[in-house]
């Protein structure tokens, strides 16, 4: 059985067609302003990578903040849309089958969820404050005038810890603008506002507890600056998928396969 | 030779000034005191001759606090003969209110705001809502303007003044203009959906591409960020009579709307309600200048 999983997030539309739980193509996209032509976009790329027509797909599973806009339309037609917290449990167990937490941090939400046996438990979520999100990261990028993807790599060579005070990503803009006037160096500051997520991360997620294995997943996850402030914080390991960012599309293809589940 | 000049405008830059509002002579009075309120965004200085407002100044918080206050001083006694060496006692308040350096004391800007709240409205207010450059607060006080209760959010810019600045460089529209363009749509649009003012901008801009006019969008940013405004202030409760100070008062589209969804009318300032932090101060200082000389 063939199916695939579109996950319509806030700024990356990312689609993974699974057969008989292999996968076939990954395909990921920038979502422009017309969401169901930037999905229909990735969707073509990812048939093309594995050789496929739309007609060879037998279910399609949408996840993702844009997910009601390819439901039943075509040219992607999804079948069934689940939400971000399903799609991103029942991914991390294709991945880590021992999960018993995912913690999803994509450009304008982050979740923290419960898994057992690939179905959730519980969750939490932040949806309202860019502060929890990676858009605090690329915010704070701009303001650093720093690329978003040197970061990471940046905060790394740091070993010093400079508190942020704010908590608001307007108000962070200020301040890291405040910390450069006061000579700090921008390896320090990349790593304070790596402190700073990483924080704000952990408090929301220890609200539903942790318990391992930890899974890190979407695309925060690829920021390697990311990762150790908050193994420090929540005072454990973190298991990062090869894949982290393409996690969620790939429980929504999964589920495809396996409504049931 | 012919040049064509292209400048950026800063929509988000207000405009600053001075006053001096009393023809007292100051020569032959008692007390003359300072209150300098370093808020984050803004910072004030009054100048007080027993305890009456005599001159003040409002300009930008620049990097340096320290400096930001020194200015605003100089600059509120710009003109009025009064020398920083003439101030029998100087208040500092606001979040930068460590950073006042002729400051004999500091006092919250909480204290400030009901105080001078208390002194530009008269004694029936109860409940004062600050909204300024960084924060909101609601504080409930007595007939002496004295603090009962208050709440605060200084953690998020929604619903403050940072958040209306980075939305009129959003829409193109000068600070100043910003609530008047608000009101100046024919029905109210429901309110932008986003909290998070990040969000927000994204949200606005999105509507403005569907075509929205910059008139229906502002409305739409002003509606939000009064519901914001209105959630805290449920939470201390309104009592009458309810006043509100900060430099956001300068905001029609703000007020008006407050006003609205909380159906009470806020009272008319008799000076400018961007000054209570200051006022506040500047009658501490008048009061603690009394206690020390052992005058009271």
């Amino acid at each position: 059985m063939i199916t695939a999983g579109v996950d319509v997030g806030a700024k990356f539309a990312k689609v993974v067609i699974l057969k008989d739980r292999q996968v076939l193509a990954r395909a990921k996209a920038l979502v422009g302003f017309d969401v169901l032509k930037s999905a229909s976009d990735v969707f073509e790329t990812a048939l093309k990578d594995a050789g496929l027509s739309r007609s060879d797909i037998q279910r399609v599973v949408a996840t993702g903040m844009g997910r009601n806009a390819i439901l039943q339309k075509p040219p992607i037609s999804a079948d069934e849309a689940v939400s971000e917290v399903v799609a991103g449990a029942a991914g991390a167990y294709q991945v880590v089958p021992t999960v018993k937490t995912v913690i999803d941090v994509g450009a304008e939400e982050g979740r923290g969820i419960k898994v057992e046996g690939g179905k959730v438990k519980d969750f939490v979520i932040n949806e309202r404050c860019a502060a929890g999100a990676g858009t605090f990261v690329e915010a704070m990028a701009r303001a650093l005038e720093v690329k978003v993807e040197d970061m990471g790599p940046l905060s790394l060579k740091s070993a010093n810890s400079i508190p942020m005070n704010a908590q608001c990503c307007v108000f962070a803009e200020s301040e890291v603008v405040s910390l450069i006037h006061s000579k700090i160096s921008k390896e320090d500051i990349a790593k304070a506002i790596h402190d700073a997520i990483a924080g704000r991360i952990s408090s929301m997620v220890l609200r539903i507890g942790v318990e391992k294995d930890v899974v890190l997943i979407g695309g925060c996850a690829l920021n390697p600056g990311f990762v150790p402030p908050l193994e420090k914080e929540l005072h454990t390991s973190i298991t990062v998928p090869q894949f982290p960012e393409f996690v969620s599309a790939l429980g929504a293809a999964a589920r495809a396969a396996n409504p049931s589940r | 030779m012919a040049q064509t000049e292209v400048k950026t405008q800063e929509y988000w830059r207000w405009p600053e000034y001075r006053r001096t509002v009393s023809e007292r002579d100051w020569r032959n009075s008692g007390i003359i005191t300072a209150g300098v309120d370093i808020g984050s965004v803004g910072s004030k200085a009054t100048v007080l001759v027993d305890g009456e407002l005599y001159a003040y100044s409002v300009m930008r918080t620049g990097g340096v606090s320290e400096q930001t206050a020194i200015k605003a001083t100089t600059w509120a006694l710009e003109g009025t003969g009064i020398d920083v060496g003439n101030l029998n006692y100087v208040v500092g308040t606001g979040y930068g209110r460590v950073n006042v350096p002729f400051a004999k004391k500091t006092i919250t800007e909480i204290a400030c705001h009901a105080r001078g709240a208390h002194y530009i409205y008269g004694p029936t207010v109860r409940t004062v809502l600050d909204i300024g450059g960084q924060d909101c607060k609601a504080i409930r006080c007595d007939d002496k303007g004295k603090v009962l209760s208050f709440l605060m959010n200084d953690k998020c810019a929604a619903g403050t003044g940072r958040g209306l600045e980075v939305f009129a460089d959003l829409i193109s529209v000068p600070i100043q203009d910003l609530g008047k363009v608000s009101l100046s749509v024919d029905q109210e649009p429901s309110p932008v959906s986003n909290t998070c003012v990040i969000f927000a901008k994204a949200e606005s801009l999105a509507l403005l591409r569907q075509g929205w006019p910059k008139e229906r969008v502002a409305a739409a940013y002003h509606a939000a960020m009064a519901d914001r405004i209105v959630d805290l202030l449920t939470r201390v409760g309104v009592e009458k009579d309810f006043v509100i100070t900060g430099g956001v008062t300068k905001n029609m589209g703000v007020v008006q709307r407050l006003e609205r969804i909380l159906q009470v009318k806020a009272l008319e300032p008799k000076m400018d309600p961007i000054l209570a932090g200051a006022l506040g101060a500047g009658l501490f200082a008048k009061a603690l200048y009394e206690k020390e000389q052992g005058l009271r």
